[in-house]
């Protein structure tokens, strides 16, 4: 029987060099607070006073910055931003089953998948070939010309086409990511008796995910954006909301609201992959400062 | 019962394996009976991890088969994830899962290969943790861990399920002095416990302290087999004679 683990012992008070050694540390620490805080703030001053004081400021304040048509515009341009919001989620649900599958297809081994690997690759080169945009036309007044769907909404045919393209961008990651788990770690989980399916979900993909998720939030957050061109097909969405504002009001406030609602919506997404990647991190890997 | 521990846990009949044109395994036989713990030497290259692979259904045989119990686990019809929930394999370099903690690591198999629901596995998985002494790392992240406690989980994880043998390669070979001996500890309990192992180990002092037979491999053969005793105080075969004095002084 090995010997237990050693009991957690009493931590001695620190002696006068460690003491020194973190009034330094607090005191740097302190320092360099207030040096990035004073820079900041001279910087936002000098940028504002520059914007502030160029010649064509009032005009540009007046058509770009303007608080009454902004708040004027604002229930239309949420309104277009909720469908924003659902468009999203309906494509990120699919994105991420169809760019795994596609990730999958093209790892797998052994002559009988050949085909499959071969037409995820060939899917995958040409999705990421074709501009958002061609896709888009494409798909969204392509596709309702064949009249083989009834009528179905514009949103409906831009949330396909999201999927269609960033799926092969997701899929590509997601691939890169598969391929850089230890191939001892899927010999360790068939020995236990896992299957190939279940070693893939339960082994591989959690790790590869892992690996990839910058990348991964990257594409999310270029798809959040990317949203908003489902406007080209005519759904009303927070773009073309702004849009039909901008010509009732001969003025452009609300492309800058619809930008900043835009930046609104992706800024919790970034914040919580950078937390959770983080914390990953730090449960998972060896401690240390470097 | 005397009949039951005759039958043997593992048996092993004529097995070759070729890498290309180079022969590996050439004509191997062995029996482990139930609770014996037979331990394979010989020199780097001479086959005991392969054989051990091909135990596993990691790499299939190119002639001979290979019985687990009744089963003829070389047959290409049996269901390979099946057999291999039957073995509990530990690898040189532990490959625990980076991404689960300790007591998950030593669940999964119960969990999701046989279907025992979380919380019995759990209990089962603390039990196995207290036997080891790492109890108080369960929700650890096995990074976190020293190499011999990662190895005693990795024991742990194979164990877990009780299978009817334990194949260990070289489990050892990546630590520490210093932590060898708390792994060999545990495989000494394991034996007491009345576990049936087949492991490869370049530890010989290890291997006459827990051996019930020792096999000497070289070029993919048997070259002699018997107890610790027999083998490194009276070796028959001067091929074997060889290899010891080797190890005594390398640069012999
Ligand atoms: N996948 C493989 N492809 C080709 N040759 C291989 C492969 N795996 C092993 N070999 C060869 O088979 C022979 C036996 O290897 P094996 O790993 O079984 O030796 P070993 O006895 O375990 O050695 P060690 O003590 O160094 O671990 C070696 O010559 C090795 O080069
Ligand atoms: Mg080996």
């Amino acid at each position: 029987m090995p010997a237990p683990e050693r009991p957690a012992l009493e931590r001695p008070a620190p002696s006068a060099v460690e003491l020194d050694r973190r009034a330094f540390r607090r005191r740097q620490g302190g320092r360099s607070i207030a040096v990035s805080i004073g820079s900041t703030i001279v910087f936002a001053v000098l940028i504002g006073v520059g914007l502030v004081n160029s010649p064509g400021w009032a005009d540009v304040q007046r058509s770009f910055f303007d608080l009454e048509t902004a708040v004027e515009a604002f229930p239309s341009v949420i309104e277009g931003l909720w469908l924003n919001i659902q468009v999203l989620f309906f494509a990120a649900i699919g994105v991420a089953v169809l760019g795994s599958l596609l990730a999958i297809a093209r790892t797998l081994r052994g002559p009988i998948f050949t085909p499959l690997r071969f037409a995820a690759a060939i899917y995958t080169d040409l999705f990421r070939g074709i501009p958002l945009l061609l896709v888009l036309y494409l798909v969204g007044f392509g596709l309702p010309g064949l009249d083989l769907f009834g009528r179905v909404p514009a949103q409906v045919w831009g949330t396909i086409a999201l999927i269609l393209t960033y799926s092969a961008y997701v899929s590509e990651v997601l691939r890169a990511g598969i391929e850089a788990v230890h191939p001892s770690q899927r010999l360790a989980s068939r020995s236990l008796g896992l299957g190939y399916a279940k070693t893939l979900r339960l082994v591989v993909l959690p790790q590869a995910v892992r690996r990839v998720t910058p990348a991964l939030m990257n594409d999310f957050v270029s798809m959040q954006k990317d949203v908003g061109l489902i406007s080209v097909l005519g759904a009303v969405d927070a773009i073309r909301a702004a849009q039909i504002e901008v010509a009732a009001s001969y003025n452009f406030t609300p492309y800058v609201l619809a930008g900043i609602l835009f930046i609104a919506l992706s800024w919790p997404m970034i914040r919580l992959t950078d937390w959770y990647t983080a914390r990953a991190q730090r449960r998972e890997q060896i401690g240390g400062s470097v | 019962m005397s009949e039951q521990q005759a039958a043997p846990v593992l048996r092993i009949d004529g097995v070759h394996k070729w890498f290309g044109d180079t022969p590996v395994l050439r004509g191997i036989d062995i029996e482990v009976a139930q609770h014996e713990v037979v331990v394979l030497i010989g020199a780097s290259g001479s086959g005991k991890s392969t054989l051990l692979k091909t135990i596993n259904l990691l790499e299939p045989v190119d002639d001979g088969r290979i019985f687990l119990g009744e089963t003829d686990i070389t047959d290409p019809r049996v269901d390979a994830d099946r057999i291999r929930g039957r073995i509990g394999v530990v690898f040189q370099h532990y490959n625990l899962f980076p991404h689960m903690h300790v007591l998950d690591n030593v669940t999964l198999a119960s969990r999701k290969v046989f279907g025992v629901k979380r919380a019995v596995a759990e209990q089962r998985g603390r039990e196995l943790l207290e036997r080891i002494g790492l109890a108080d790392k369960a929700r650890d992240y096995p990074d976190r861990l020293s190499g011999g406690q990662q190895q005693r989980v990795a024991i742990a994880r194979a164990i877990a399920t009780d299978p009817e043998v334990l194949l260990l390669d070289e489990i050892t070979s990546a630590l520490d002095p210093q932590l060898v001996g708390e792994v060999l500890d545990l495989v000494r309990e394991l034996k007491a416990g009345g576990s049936t192992m087949l492991m490869a180990t370049h530890e010989m002092s290890f291997a006459r302290r827990v051996a019930d037979r020792v096999i000497f491999l070289k070029d993919g053969r048997i070259v002699e087999s018997g107890t610790p005793q027999q083998i490194f105080d009276a070796p028959r075969e001067p091929e074997t004679r060889e290899f010891l004095a080797r190890l005594q002084d390398p640069l012999a």
